[in-house]
């Protein structure tokens, strides 16, 4: 193996002269006493290469011995992933704990895959069939996931099977088939295998466009700005808007197969919740714990930069993992202006030419190829797997004309921007609505929606030129616009995180009370004053409110739009004609699917 | 004894560079000069250069001084013996006790396994209702103080050091003006806190770069008492001026600035601060409070917006008083549920009325005409910022939520407050009572 001698220290990057060759993105250990410290070539000249250090590197100095590895960094697939916390360099944090106590001390890996464990493996191949990279040679189950032994990915052409092993309980590390290649040569296959985490995991048919829905239950979301199976999305927001409390939202209610949380360089606390909380809610789809569909990435703010840079590959590479089971797998990443500035550092220390606000000049190029990762697809078997994106951004002084920002916003399918004011406002989720957008097709007609947010935007306009010429200068039709519009932001756009009942909303029950609040937009009321319309709205709020507490086709909610329906057919005095139209195409059972 | 360097090769600001060998990273080294000795410490190696920070500023520094290595970096006395003692950032006493020796610690320890992390559980009472009722102060929190210079953040941090419910105090001066040193000493020492706190003061004329030691050393140590069971409160002021040193020796280091001059990693330089905060399952907790004044009232300059990222919340001082917008507690619905019933209902309604109020009073500055509800709003805002949000109240939660019901009786109807009826039940005065 190659070996080095440590020329330089810079912060976590140290200059090497090496004996041997050696690869970008290949691994090596700086070995300081006892101690050997993970580190990645990040760049070569000549004989000198530049890495970047995942710990501390404290205590390192000149001619100290390097170690590379041969290998790039990867991580480890397989059944067991399921469930487990590990840091940024997929080292699994509960067990470091109980090793280490209470602090990362550095240094120290530990197996990503429990190596005791026994799985329950069933073939799925015969001697003498010929498979190919991805092909299914078995499965096991992991949770309530038929988990497929694949041909691992790095194997090229086509494979005859040799050998399998008979249905049995085994180690992730034994031997489970032996394939021969076009050669003659023989390779063995066990149920882990290892990849890098910066190549794209591309063993599929064909990609898919993004065009069946993924059901987020926030209404603002999936009615105005959905997100699809596949797609990507970004949630740029200044501190405290929301991005997380969303998230997390996400991660639990989101029809999907599997969630991968990466905790990229924020506050530890706040996984912590998560971490506690997961195993001990229910997933109502499954009626198993949530804990046992994600896959939680941890490499908060006071974790070392350059394994907070590598998180989100980490992440990603599980993501794709699952994607080969046929499955619909959800990657959060919070935040990933994070892992941009955890680039930056390193540019920085690299002395790179430094584009806008010292962000390297390719900092486009790197969010766009870790966004493009995401994809629907058609496997080899024919099933359909995706992988969906979903990335907070934090933009300095909140200002979303921020390189990162921008770079999101050029290759992201969908923008849901948050607002210092809705926050400010306790309006939540605080996404404005009128800045958001999505290039994806949601759950409601579009047409309708249009119209509905039309009113939001105009209620605005006429709230801004109120403040100028006060209540008495508004003419009733405007201050009636102006109402709808508090209205359907108050019982539509909100949405209360912390109701038992209206922190998640199915699609049916969108589409349903959609409609009838869109009766509402459409209607020309009959009031003879502000006094009055101004009441009336109160009460349709109040009654709203409750209708949206009742659980979904419960006698309460039945008797509750009843009432609400009554209500509005007492002061309806009919609608424009496109309203009229509107109306009649959402009674028509409009859905994607 | 280690070899001692005698040729600086360069000065430049306060980094000086060395030809030398067998030097660490991060290691510690004493530069002899005419003024006196001064710590320094490594932050780059290139085959034999040594690149160090000097701790007391390269001014006066000759080429000719010489530089010994000491072969390990900064540590710390630990011992119960630093209670009622000050010092300065590089540990040495302030006041006229002994230098402490034994038991040395190193600072900048690793951090936390998140997954031995808790969910944070328990209220730090303060007295303050701006705090205990509106944005409840959690231990093991981190929460910055945003204040324009001017503001008495420090007498703030003062009274909370005096009065929260903690085993001990650390507190951290950072560019701290001499005048205010002196308030903090006098006023713990008034107060009969000294003996359970310890001061890491850098004055605002001590050398600048002295001052990157301060967190620094003020954490490590809480993190050993906190590990020992003790509940420490951490006080850090001026946070600002920290970030500024960082952002000095980026420049020296001709380092490519991000934002405004400061360093790309000046987010991770606070978060390794911050995160220190915690509370260890079965011992301690460290709660850490720091100061942040905001250059020109600019909350999205570098330094606040950075910190507000990793902060828990923060609380905003502003003509002062603790501003109800702006201010967040972020782990407050971690315990206002378990204080009192109408805890959370007095703190939402209160301030959406603050809220309406804020209306009514731009509707009245241009001259709109005052309804009857107007009227009532302007008086219940007027009462809520003395009675409540003024910073000499000083009462306790229950107190406090005594005081916001009669605040809402004397201004509204029951009805008129939008909080719910088993609520007002409950609550509500009676006439008789208010009157
Ligand atoms: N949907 C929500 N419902 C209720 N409160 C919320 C919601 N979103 C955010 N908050 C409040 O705002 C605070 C900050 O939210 P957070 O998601 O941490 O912000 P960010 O990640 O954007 O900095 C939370 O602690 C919570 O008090
Ligand atoms: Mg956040």
């Amino acid at each position: 193996m190659t070996k080095g001698k440590v020329i330089g220290v810079n912060g976590n990057m140290i200059s090497v002269r090496v004996d041997g060759e050696v690869a970008l993105n290949e691994v090596g250990y700086v070995v300081l006493g006892d101690k050997k410290l993970k580190s990645e070539v990040i760049r070569i000249q000549g004989d000198r290469a530049e890495m970047q250090v995942f710990e501390m590197t404290g205590g390192t100095g000149i001619n100290d011995e390097v170690e590379f590895s041969g290998e790039l960094l990867a991580v480890s697939l397989g059944p067991g992933l399921l469930g487990k916390v590990y840091d940024g360099l997929q080292n699994p944090l509960p067990e470091l704990a109980e090793r280490l106590g209470f602090f990362l001390d550095r240094g120290v890996y530990l197996e990503a895959l429990e190596s005791e464990q026994r799985w329950r493996f069933t073939p799925k191949v015969n001697k003498g069939d010929k498979v190919r990279q991805g092909d299914t040679l078995g499965t096991v189950p992991e949770g309530i996931f038929d988990h497929r032994v694949m041909v691992p990915f790095n194997f090229l052409g086509e494979y005859t099977v040799d050998w399998v092993i008979d249905e049995g309980d085994y180690t992730v590390h034994e031997k489970v088939a032996t394939v021969t290649d076009a050669k003659g040569g023989k390779h063995e296959v066990t149920m882990a295998f290892e990849w890098p985490v910066k190549r794209p995991i591309k063993v599929y048919s064909e990609r898919l466009r993004p065009e069946e829905q993924m059901v987020t239950k926030v209404r603002l979301i999936d009615t105005f700005i959905p997100v699809a199976l596949g797609g990507t999305y970004c949630i740029p927001g200044p501190f405290g808007a929301g991005k997380t409390v969303l998230q997390q939202i996400t991660s639990r209610n989101a029809e999907v197969d599997i969630v991968i949380i990466a905790a990229c360089g924020e506050r530890a606390g706040e996984v912590v919740e998560t971490l506690r909380e997961f195993p001990e809610l229910n997933d109502p789809r499954t009626g198993r714990t949530l804990m046992e569909r994600t896959v939680i990435i941890c490499n908060t703010s006071s974790m070392p930069v350059a394994a907070r840079e590598a998180s989100v590959y980490t992440a990603v590479t599980i993501a794709e993992y699952y994607r080969q089971m046929g499955l619909k797998v959800l990657l959060l990443a919070d935040s990933t202006s994070r892992w941009a500035q955890a680039m930056r550092e390193m540019s920085g220390r690299l002395e790179e030419i430094p584009g806008e606000e010292a962000f390297p000049a390719y900092l486009e190029s790197v969010i766009a190829a870790f966004y493009e990762r995401a994809g629907r697809v058609r496997l080899h078997d024919g099933s359909i797997g995706s992988v969906t994106i979903g990335g907070t951004v934090s933009p300095a002084g909140g200002n979303f004309e921020e390189p990162v920002t921008q770079a999101t916003l050029k290759v992201v399918g969908a923008f849901h921007g948050l607002s210092r004011e809705r926050s400010d406002a306790r309006k939540y989720p605080a996404i404005d609505p009128l800045e958001s957008w999505s290039k994806y097709e949601g759950a409601v007609e579009p047409n309708a929606t249009e119209y509905a947010r039309g009113i939001v935007f105009r209620g605005d306009e006429i709230d801004q030129m109120m403040k100028v010429v006060g209540e008495e200068g508004t003419s009733l039709e405007d201050y009636l616009v102006y109402l709808k519009g508090q209205f359907m932001d108050s019982v539509y756009l909100q949405q209360n995180a912390f109701d038992e009942v209206d922190r998640a909303v199915s699609v049916e029950r969108q589409q349903h009370v959609f409609r009838v609040m869109m009766q509402i937009l459409v209607s020309r009321f009959s009031v003879e004053s502000k006094e009055e319309a101004r009441h009336y709205f109160n009460e349709l709020r109040q009654k709203f409110l409750d209708y949206n507490g009742a659980e979904w086709m419960s006698d309460d909610f039945k008797s509750l739009e009843t009432e609400l329906e009554q209500m509005i057919s007492e002061r309806d005095a009919g609608a424009d004609e496109r309203g009229e139209k509107l109306l009649k195409s959402l009674t028509t059972e409009h859905s994607h699917a | 004894m280690r070899k001692v360097y005698s040729k600086i090769e360069a000065i430049s600001g306060n980094v000086i560079t060395v030809t030398a060998s067998g030097v660490r990273y991060s290691e510690l080294a004493v530069v002899s000069s005419r003024h006196g000795d001064s710590l320094a410490e490594v932050i780059r190696l290139s085959e034999d250069q040594v690149a160090l920070q000097v701790f007391t500023g390269g001014r006066g520094i000759s080429t000719g001084d010489e530089v010994r290595f000491v072969g390990h970096p900064m540590q710390i006395s630990f011992s119960d013996n630093l209670l009622g003692r000050i010092f300065d950032g590089s540990g040495r006493p302030r006041d006229n006790g002994p230098p402490l020796e034994e038991n040395m610690i190193e600072i900048g320890t690793p951090s936390v396994n998140p997954s031995m992390r808790i969910i944070p559980r328990n209220m730090i009472r303060t007295n303050i209702p701006m705090i205990d009722l509106f944005n409840t102060l959690v231990e093991s929190q981190k929460l910055p103080i945003f204040s324009v210079s001017g503001e008495p953040y420090n007498p703030l941090l003062a009274r909370i050091a005096m009065q929260a419910e903690v085993d001990m105090i650390i507190l951290g001066g950072i560019g701290l003006k001499y005048d205010d040193y002196l308030f903090f000493r006098d006023t713990l020492e008034e107060g009969g806190a000294m003996s359970r706190t310890i001061f890491f003061v850098h004055t605002a004329s001590d050398p600048v770069v002295e001052s990157l030691l301060v967190p620094d050393v003020s954490l490590a140590v809480a993190e050993r008492f906190a590990l020992k069971g003790k509940k420490v409160l951490v006080l850090l002021t001026d946070m600002t001026n920290f970030a500024d040193s960082l952002k000095e020796i980026a420049i020296t280091m001709e380092q490519v600035p991000s934002n405004r001059g400061y360093p790309g990693d000046l987010y991770s330089q606070l978060a390794a601060r911050y995160e220190k905060a915690v509370d260890f399952e079965g011992a301690g907790s460290i709660t850490t409070l720091a100061a942040t004044t905001m250059p020109g009232d600019d909350v999205t300059h570098p330094v606040p917006d950075n910190t507000g990222y990793i902060t828990e919340g923060q609380y905003y001082l502003r003509g002062g008083r603790i501003e109800p917008f702006g201010s967040l507690s972020r782990l407050k619905q971690l315990v206002n549920d378990k204080t009192r019933p109408d805890h959370r209902a007095v703190m939402d309604g209160m301030i959406k009325l603050y809220a309406a109020y804020k209306e009514s009073l731009e509707k009245k500055s241009m001259g709109f005409r005052m309804a009857d509800w107007d009227n009532k709003l302007l008086k219940y805002g007027e009462m809520f910022e003395d009675q409540m949000m003024d910073l000499s109240v000083n009462i306790a939660l229950e107190e406090a939520l005594d005081r916001g019901w009669s605040i809402l009786a004397e201004c509204f109807d029951a009805a008129e407050t939008g909080l719910r009826t088993e609520l007002l039940k409950q609550y509500w005065p009676h006439k008789e009572e208010t009157a």
